[in-house]
């Protein structure tokens, strides 16, 4: 097991820059998920790391071992692929042999560590089966164990569980899951699932066009993004945006909003005048009378313990999560107050966040910082 | 695979009766000169010539005697002084007063054929092999310009360079060696089997490779154990329209070869017997000339199928 550095990680195809500038450090034994819509460059660097793509630039470092320009087979890692890239002409235990088979391992040995492996995820009875029949959990599977039975530095997984019904997927997280709090294996997991990523990983990259834009805990990116990209990327519903005008002030603690003053965390950087947006999470929003922040109820979406209400205030649509058992009616005038330590400002022109006390001790994010 | 998978609604049974009919109207009609081949190969000679053409004849393998060996008539005298004929061939010559003098040319030619054939078809794959794998997973510079100058090749007939082929040959000393009918036939059948082998490569995704490279092996191991295996059905079709093209050629070989390189097929017609062509033995010659490609496509009849219809069918 190893930590997997990656410096000033650049790839173009052609003109096209497909990742720019990455920078991040997965620690050994860590869960490093790396989330971003379609198209983002996430297969790209995960390729970069296994070495099935040259970088146009920057460093990759396995275990303190520069391994940017070594061959695949040189990398001691494993690939789990979207598809899974199980032999069709290989049974299960030759599938999970292979890799085995090319350190020149003794017969007796491989049949060991394959029979071991299996039962570790209870995918022995399979051995002799051909992969070709499997049902999608049970290819998941050999394809893990295929990986893990080489003792690989690291895993890498490109959207393992991209193609399972959604049944599936929640069982094969929380496998993955408990896979990885047995062995302990360094892991990058790509996926554009925000609920994959939050429920997984150690530590979340957020990557929009090429760029890493927050690098963090699942907890530091939901609650503090570094950027407006982010704050919309997760949670379910996304953060709100209310813009607001004026310059910012080191030490400010108020905003003014659609004529309402605002009570934010202290503000630690000063800005000339400028376009901002304050962001606010549905479960931070409160609906109080005495609020001078106005709108109307626009439609509930009921969930059980909580609702969704769409609120409309002259500055667009807001959601707010809410108790289930508040009675609303529609159209009904509502004031609007927010929870002050919970909210994040933004500059709108670049989409970073604006320093603040709420933010203290979180790292900075990566991308426009 | 089935005309289900194309079309929603099931053929009804009288259209699949018409389409029966059809194909087996079809099939009779390219039968019947093999048939008759098969049949004149049974016959004597008058028999073979006789007028009107005798469909129902008592079987001789005479035709098969005459094929294999060859022959000097000698006197009755003669004849009756040898020893008792000891097999059919010897007892039906003697009839025609003639005895067997010596095995004739058709078994070196026939193997010749079979070494021609299949060393070019082997050549020819093994290299389009190599050559599609290598256009389908690299960067080759201008790849489309040299896949077009490959496909180029077969834009003319080939015998259309007969005659420079010919001269180029005299000089190399080339002429009339396996060698040489080896290199020409494979040089006309790589650009089938490189386009008919990148089309089947392609198909298979490289995340096989990618994974085998990953797991410790080299690009030609993870070639060799996962690649190959998989591109078996199309390598099979891709030998099998080769080996039927070398198999039958005729221009070439009858231009080229006259003597230890001489292939089958120039040789079959200058079967001579008595008083002219000896048919049932030129017939003879025809049939066992047909069933190693007969036993080569039976065998691979599916994956032949399967090169025919290519890229139309998907999994
Ligand atoms: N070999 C290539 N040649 C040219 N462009 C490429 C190549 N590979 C990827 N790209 C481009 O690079 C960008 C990033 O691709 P990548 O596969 O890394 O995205 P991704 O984040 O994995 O997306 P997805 O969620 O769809 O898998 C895409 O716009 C893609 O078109
Ligand atoms: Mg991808």
């Amino acid at each position: 097991m190893a930590e997997i550095r990656v410096q000033s990680l650049r790839k173009e195809f052609g003109s096209f820059v497909a990742v720019q500038d990455s920078n991040f450090v997965v620690n050994d034994g860590e869960f490093f998920v790396m989330l971003g819509p379609s198209g983002c460059g996430k297969t790209t660097t995960l390729r970069m790391i296994a070495g099935l793509e040259l970088p146009t630039g920057g460093q990759i470092l396995l275990g303190g071992e520069d391994v940017t320009m070594l061959r695949a087979r040189e990398r001691d890692i494993a690939f789990v692929f979207q598809l899974f890239a199980l032999y069709p002409h290989m049974n299960v235990r030759k599938n999970m042999g292979f890799p085995l088979l090319a350190q020149g391992m003794p017969k007796a040995e491989i049949k060991n560590r394959v029979e071991e492996t299996a039962k570790l995820l209870r995918i022995d009875h399979l051995l002799d089966r051909p992969v070709s029949g499997l049902a999608g959990g049970d290819r998941q599977r050999v394809a893990l164990g295929r990986a893990i039975v080489r003792r690989p530095k690291c895993f890498l997984m490109d959207e393992p569980l991209g193609t399972l019904d959604a049944e599936f997927r929640d069982l094969m997280v929380h496998e993955l899951r408990e896979l990885h709090n047995r062995i302990h294996a360094t892991t990058v997991y790509v996926t554009h699932d925000q609920l994959e990523a939050m429920s997984m990983a150690d530590k979340i990259a957020v990557m929009n066009r090429g760029l890493i834009e927050q690098f963090g805990t699942p907890k530091e990116i939901y609650d503090h993004p570094a950027t407006m990209f982010v704050a919309d990327f997760i949670g379910s519903p996304p953060m709100n945006f209310l813009k607001f005008g004026g310059s910012l002030q080191k030490g400010a603690k108020e905003i003014v909003v659609q004529g309402a003053n605002v009570a934010v965390p202290e503000v630690r950087e000063d800005f000339a005048a400028a376009d901002f947006a304050l962001g606010v999470r549905p479960e931070h929003i409160r609906f109080d009378d005495a609020s001078k922040l106005r709108g109307s109820i626009y439609g509930t979406e009921y969930l059980g313990t909580t609702q969704i209400v769409a609120v409309e205030t002259a500055d667009g649509m807001l959601k707010a999560r809410v108790p289930a058992d508040i009675q609303l009616r529609m159209g009904e005038p509502v004031g609007l107050s927010f929870n002050p330590q919970r909210l994040s400002l933004f500059d709108k022109a670049s989409g970073r966040a604006v320093h603040t006390s709420a933010r203290e001790g979180v790292a900075r994010g990566a991308a426009h910082g | 695979m089935s005309a289900a998978a194309h079309s929603v609604v099931e053929p009804s049974v009288t259209s699949k009766r018409v389409a029966a009919a059809l194909v087996v109207v079809y099939a009779v009609i390219s039968m019947i000169p093999l048939f008759w081949i098969f049949a004149t190969s049974f016959k004597t000679p008058p028999d073979s010539i006789a007028y009107p053409p005798k469909v129902l004849f008592t079987p001789s393998i005479e035709g098969y005697c005459n094929l294999f060996t060859t022959r000097t008539r000698q006197t009755p005298e003669y004849i009756n002084s040898l020893p008792p004929a000891t097999s059919f061939c010897d007892e039906t010559t003697r009839k025609r007063n003639m005895v067997i003098a010596g095995p004739s040319n058709f078994l070196p030619r026939f193997v010749n054929s079979l070494v021609i054939a299949f060393g070019s078809t082997f050549c020819a794959v093994f290299l389009g092999t190599l050559a599609a794998y290598g256009f389908s997973r690299f960067k080759v510079p201008l790849a489309d310009d040299l896949l077009f100058f490959i496909l180029s090749t077969r834009m003319m007939p080939p015998i259309a360079v007969a005659i420079p082929i010919y001269l180029m040959y005299r000089e190399l000393g080339l002429s009339d060696t396996a060698l040489g009918m080896i290199l020409l036939y494979t040089a006309v059948n790589v650009s089938l089997a490189v386009w008919l082998l990148k089309g089947f490569i392609d198909e298979i995704p490289r995340e096989y490779e990618e994974a085998a490279m990953i797991d410790g092996y080299t690009r030609l191991q993870a070639f060799r154990k996962v690649v190959l295996p998989q591109a078996t059905t199309g390598i099979a079709a891709t030998a099998i329209f080769c080996l039927i093209f070398a198999w039958n050629e005729y221009a070439f070989a009858s231009l080229l070869t006259s003597g230890t390189a001489q292939t089958a097929p120039p040789f079959i017609p200058t079967i001579i017997g008595e008083g002219g062509q000896d048919w049932p033995a030129v017939a003879a010659g025809t049939t066992v000339f047909l069933v190693p490609i007969l036993v080569f496509t039976i065998l691979l009849r599916k994956q032949l199928l399967r090169g025919i219809t290519f890229g139309a069918v998907r999994k």
